[in-house]
């Protein structure tokens, strides 16, 4: 008994002390935030208090990064590449299962050896060759995730859809559906779990995705958040204080993200790595 | 079934095209361009045959790199998996806080590569620097500045981003163990040890394959942690396999020979993740 209320007491104590060492680098991070200059370079692991205290470095960051307008950019490409890789990867993916052709098995498998490319290997010519098609440009990199993205997506839903019995769609068929209709009225409402898992996996990659954009994107009014983040700390890189409110700023949107949709990302990372 | 053939390329046609657009063929074209001078200004490159190949290899930075980059994969994997799986144990025991310490333990995830690595550059430099004037710890000084201090301040960077997400993984498996099992077992009188060797351990064998499958192509392949940490430095002696292409094409504009690096180095992240792959199956099913 004494063995087992031990237990109750150290599990936890254990726990929480491996939870303050994982957090306790972003709590650096934010109480310098409101430190001056001379407030960092006096003391960083101290409290912001009295006179090295400021609030003066957020809105000077904020500007900086052009905060409102690099958000939106990152909204709209994540967003939009999330949404096509959604609606074309489902789409493939029930035709790749359904038509039992050589042509779709040999897709399927293409697609799938497609995972073990690293980006490097592709980048320069993709680059090359977007450029010369006038792609390097939001709506072409929102096309170029779609490329890249279709791999992963289509595995999970083809493994999804594996389950969902034919004679589902045999009765859609004889009650004069067409095709078209079969895959978004009756099929696509019942991907809706895979369609989560396939939504958090690209949405945390294209959100956070640096090299692509840094490629793609030549104009400072397109930039992405860890875009302008990168070109801002090379900038302030001397300048702790405002490159540490940057930071914070930058990374507010992902935690609020995480605040709301936690389940559906824990659960997403689950199912996307089993498969 | 007719039907379904009429409407194939309607639905497979828009991701196909841009697959085919975005990967396959900047594939091949890349194989070609490595054969070649390419400096990404003229579209008409010269073949130059198996030149480029050469000079990768006998580039020194290039092997550098490479061995850089086996080691930190080698340890960070190591790392990433075994306090990833520690870290399941813990919060798969009954109590109250296990939820609140999955999520502290996962979010470092979410966070993308540069910023992590500009907070972490912050806390080596200062954070680290502070805590060692303070308790008079001179290990902890000048971090980032020498190759040691570089490499294992990835490792650490990458071990607090990956093992939460290694964390999730093995959750999944260790919850998938029949309770009665775990019963059984303690009924026979196993303590502890003898439960996670004999009982926890075997059954969650194919997490494993999957966990060191996503750290070791995912450590192999860093490059924004490795950029916003080090920027390879000092003196490109912590530059890892992707950061080396990088700059080889961007701060030399050698488009030819980066590429001809990309071809080998997608061949190494094929073989390396391909065999352990192969390893691991065959290992779970003799366990």
């Amino acid at each position: 008994m004494v063995e087992e209320k031990k237990k109750k007491i150290i599990t936890p104590a254990l726990g929480l002390t491996l939870a303050a060492i994982f957090i306790l680098p972003l709590y650096i991070i934010l109480t310098n935030s409101f430190k001056t200059q001379k407030g960092i370079f006096m003391n960083v692991m101290g409290l912001p208090f009295g006179e090295f205290f400021t609030l003066e470095n957020y809105p000077e960051a904020f500007e900086q990064l052009d905060f409102i307008r690099s958000f939106f950019n990152s909204l709209f490409i994540t967003v939009g590449s999330t949404l096509v890789i959604i609606i074309f990867a489902s789409m493939a993916a029930w035709m790749l299962v359904r038509t039992k052709t050589k042509v779709s098995a040999f897709l399927f498998f293409l697609f799938a050896v497609a995972m073990l490319i690293p980006f490097q290997a592709v980048m320069l010519p993709l680059v090359n060759l977007m450029g010369r098609i006038g792609f390097l440009n939001p709506l072409g990199l929102i096309f170029m995730y779609l490329g890249l993205g279709s791999s992963l997506s289509i595995i999970l839903y083809h493994g999804f859809i594996k389950n969902i019995p034919v004679e589902l769609e045999e009765a859609a068929i004889i009650d004069g559906c067409n095709t078209f209709q079969i895959f978004w009225y009756i099929i696509f409402p019942l991907l809706k779990p895979i369609t989560v898992t396939v939504s958090i996996l690209n949405v945390m990659w294209i959100w956070n995705d640096f090299l692509l954009p840094q490629l793609v994107i030549n104009r400072p009014e397109w930039q992405t958040i860890p875009l302008k983040m990168f070109y801002f700390f090379g900038q302030y890189s001397k300048k702790w204080h405002l490159a540490l409110a940057g930071l914070v700023i930058s990374m507010v949107p992902i935690v609020i993200f995480y605040i709301f949709a936690q389940k559906h990302i824990i659960k997403g990372i689950t199912d996307g790595s089993i498969k | 079934m007719n039907n379904y053939k009429k409407w194939f390329p309607i639905f497979v046609g828009p991701i196909l095209l841009a697959f085919l657009m975005v990967v396959i063929i900047p594939m091949i074209v890349g194989i070609y361009f490595s054969f070649t001078d390419w400096n990404g200004i003229t579209n008409t490159p010269n073949w130059v045959g198996i030149e480029n190949y050469i000079k990768a290899f006998s580039d020194e930075k290039f092997g550098d790199a490479f061995k850089f980059t086996a080691s930190f994969a080698v340890v960070s994997v190591f790392t990433i998996n075994i306090i990833g799986f520690g870290l399941a144990l813990l919060v798969t025991k009954k109590m109250k806080i296990s939820n609140f310490l999955r999520s502290i333990f996962f979010m470092p995830n979410l966070i993308g590569g540069i910023i992590l690595g500009f907070v972490w550059q912050f806390i080596f430099t200062k954070g680290f620097a502070s805590l060692g004037s303070i308790f008079g710890w001179s290990f902890l000084e000048g971090w980032l500045s020498t190759t040691a201090t570089g490499f294992w301040g990835l490792v650490i960077l990458m071990s607090w981003q990956m093992s939460g997400y290694m964390m999730i993984i093995y959750i999944a498996a260790i919850q998938s163990i029949p309770d009665s099992l775990i019963e059984a077992s303690q009924i026979d009188g196993a303590n502890g040890l003898q439960k996670l060797r004999h009982i926890i351990l075997p059954l969650v064998a194919p997490a494993f394959t999957v966990g060191i499958f996503l750290s070791l192509s995912n450590s192999f392949k860093l490059f924004d942690q490795n950029l916003a940490l080090t920027g390879g430095g000092p003196y490109d002696s912590t530059q890892m396999l992707a950061l080396n292409i990088y700059k080889t094409a961007f701060t030399m504009n050698k488009l030819g020979l980066a590429q001809a690096k990309a071809v080998v180095f997608l061949l190494a992240v094929a073989v390396i993740t391909v065999t352990q792959l192969y390893y691991s199956k065959k290992r779970e099913v003799e366990m």
